[in-house]
């Protein structure tokens, strides 16, 4: 039975801009099957006081699909003996609101480490939490291998996050990462609050996709309350998110630079970061728009000289573009990075893997292209390769942030005029909406209680990038492990919630 | 604001006479200082301690590194070991999960030493103050010397930041003792 059959006999409720359906739990299970055989993706797993979700993508249809299950007993059907990347999932699931995955792969707590006041905090009634023993990783195989455990605190000036390698001389054999460490209760702090107040924390899921997070989760409600914001929202909202784009890659590129000791190329992108930085703060009066967008719109126009200030940096970056494409493809650093870290296709593809990690290695989603209010009239284009490595990741960097800068161009040109913003009415309904970090989809999924933000979950690309990543640093050298993880730059405040 | 030499050039659109940058002149003023500051051999080394940061205090921390505010200049580097510390920054609202890790940095850099809490979250908890999963503030767990805030504080503030500890360090050179 196809993924669609089964659906269709199923009831549902609106879910903006989609219908979520609800399943009883053998066809939860039996949607899971139907998925992979469909060649759907998973895009995330969460739950509520009293049901479990599921989002799946259907690349054919280029349609998200949100399923759920009612909890009863406790308990749901596992996602995880299907889609081995849904096992964190179903980890956090457990911690936050307390539902176990039957026949789950992985019952060891993902985000509670034992440290936090309250058992399942986010269920109807939270129990105190009483001593107990703290998680362990999984038992080393064998005595000839060895262990080197990195993190959680790096001292890198990066985010926190234990990384467990198991060695066979200096070959990688298994890696195991552990997260959580940056939980901070963000989903519970959303609750019960108006959209505008919980945008905060949407913004502060993480740092570098602030602007990201802040339109999936603005468009989210919007779904939700179904309205649409003004046209000069929407052309400033494109700026915002590609202008981050740009900086957020420069910034990688930055730190892959270092790494790999190409002191030029970290000492140009580091300095480019800066100008855009710094004219961001002009235009939009914070280096990083964070808070910029808001439920309804955006919370600060243009300044007067903002348009000027963002095309100047623009062309700054624009003239060292053809050096830096010279630079990265030059013997140096393209030794260093070719080959490296090198990501298939199908585990990818399986993980849900977008963003540069993803097109890097053949899969062509970019949620700009399909689902982001504003970008259409831009005909945004997006580059895929087919190797899969670090060097074609950052040339893929190199390439969005072209694109980017003719995006922006393109926003600022046709900028309507109007309002920024307009009030959302005091409503109840859910809604889905995503937007393209510089990392990847970023899907908010929400829902409005007379205009309160009732109960809510974000992916963070996180989620499928640390899976991948463990798996590619599986057959690495250990010499090789800092470069990949900066590689696929990976996230741990989004996904730790 | 003063551009690297790199940067200059012809532009996308004809620029109009840029306004002399406050900022960059007191970044300059900075510089000559820090290398007499140099001389005398006050230098500091800063171990980033991430509390449970957001990672845009991260950012601006690697701004810190930029040819704008190039903080090595000022005699200050970045060390990746609690041992080779002087100061600890501290980033983030202090989440449950990462006080033991904290204590840990703090036991193991050796007196005399600082501690600065760098962005709202390190300063109080900033947003996340009063969440199940939050301590709230570097100050609950330990004794911070100066604070920093912003959310994120921008690299200028920061760097400001750290050259009055700077200035303590060469002056009376009295920072707290374990
Ligand atoms: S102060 Fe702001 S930028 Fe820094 S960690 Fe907290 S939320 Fe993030």
């Amino acid at each position: 039975m196809s993924g669609h059959s089964i659906l269709q006999a199923a009831e549902a409720v609106v879910c903006r801009p989609w219908l979520r359906h609800i399943l009883p739990p053998h066809d939860w299970s039996a949607l899971a099957r139907a998925s992979v055989a469909d060649g759907w993706t998973l895009l995330a797993h969460w739950a509520d006081t009293h049901a479990a979700h599921a989002l799946y993508f259907d690349p054919v249809a280029l349609a998200a699909v949100p399923v759920s299950v009612p909890v009863e007993h406790g308990l749901y059907p596992a996602l995880s003996p299907i889609y081995p990347g849904a096992a964190w999932y179903e980890r956090m699931v457990h911690d936050l609101w307390g539902h176990e995955a039957a026949s789950g792969a992985d019952p060891r707590p993902w985000l509670d480490h034992g440290q936090w006041p309250l058992v399942a905090p986010l269920s109807v009634r939270p129990q105190t939490a009483t001593e107990g023993d703290p998680p362990q990783p999984a038992d080393v195989a064998s005595d000839s291998l060895m262990l080197l455990q990195l993190g959680p605190v790096w001292g890198e000036r990066q985010e926190v996050a234990a990384l467990r390698l198991t060695l066979d001389g200096p070959f990688i054999r298994q890696a195991e990462s552990r997260l959580g460490y940056s939980h901070k209760g963000a989903l519970a702090l959303m609750r019960g609050k108006s959209p505008r107040a919980a945008a905060r924390f949407a913004a502060r899921l993480s740092g570098d996709a602030t602007v990201a997070h802040s339109l999936a989760f603005a468009l989210a409600t919007e779904a939700a309350a179904d309205v649409q914001v003004p046209p000069r929202a929407t052309a400033l909202r494109v700026t915002m998110a590609e202008i981050e784009r740009i900086a957020g890659h420069l910034d990688n590129l930055a730190e892959i630079a270092g790494l790999a000791g190409a002191e030029s190329i970290r000492i140009r992108c580091g300095g480019l970061r800066e100008v855009l930085a710094r004219a961001a703060a002009t235009a939009f009066g914070h280096r990083l728009m964070m808070d910029g967008v808001v439920p309804g719109g955006v919370a600060v126009d243009l300044t007067n000289d903002g348009a000027e200030v963002i095309l100047r940096a623009l062309g700054d970056i624009s003239m060292q573009m053809s050096w830096l494409r010279q630079a990265q493809d030059g013997a140096a650093l393209f030794v260093h990075l070719a080959g490296i870290g090198r990501a298939g296709t199908a585990l990818a593809a399986t993980l849900g893997v977008g963003g540069v990690a993803g097109r890097a290695c053949g899969l062509g989603l970019d949620v700009r292209t399909v689902f982001v209010p504003g970008y259409a009239a831009l005909s945004p284009r997006v580059a895929v390769r087919p190797d899969g490595d670090a060097a074609a990741r950052q040339q893929l960097r190199i390439f969005e942030i072209e694109e980017s800068i003719r995006l922006i161009g393109g926003a600022l040109q046709s900028l309507p005029d109007g309002p920024i913003s307009l009030p959302l009415p005091q409503v109840s309904g859910e809604g889905i909406a995503c937007a393209e970090s510089i990392r990847g989809d970023v899907w908010h999924w929400l829902q409005l209680d007379h205009g309160q933000i009732a109960a809510i979950f974000p992916r963070d690309p996180g989620w499928c990038l640390w899976p991948l990543a463990e798996r590619v640093l599986e057959n690495a050298t250990v010499d090789d492990a800092a470069l990949i993880r900066l590689s696929f730059g990976l996230p741990s405040s989004g996904p730790d919630l | 604001m003063r551009r690297p030499r790199w940067l200059q050039g012809p532009r996308l659109k004809a620029e109009p006479a840029e306004p002399a940058d406050a900022e960059a002149r007191a970044l300059m003023a900075a510089r000559m200082e820090a290398a007499a500051q140099a001389r005398l051999g006050r230098s500091l080394a800063l171990l980033h301690v991430n509390t449970g940061s957001c990672n845009g205090c991260e950012l601006e921390l690697r701004a810190l590194s930029n040819v704008f505010y190039d903080l090595e200049r000022f005699g200050l580097r970045f060390v990746d070991n609690p041992r080779q510390a002087d100061v600890l920054l501290v980033t983030g609202p202090l989440t449950r999960n990462l006080t033991v890790a904290l204590e840990q940095a703090w036991d193991a850099t050796p007196d005399p030493k600082w501690v600065v809490a760098v962005g709202d979250c390190a300063v109080d908890g900033g947003v996340f103050k009063g969440s199940y999963a939050v301590v709230g503030g570097t100050g609950l767990c330990v004794p911070v010397d100066l604070t920093i805030s912003g959310c994120p504080p921008s690299p200028g503030r920061i760097l400001t930041g750290l050259r009055t500890l700077l200035e303590a360090h060469a002056g009376q050179g009295a920072p707290r003792s374990g």
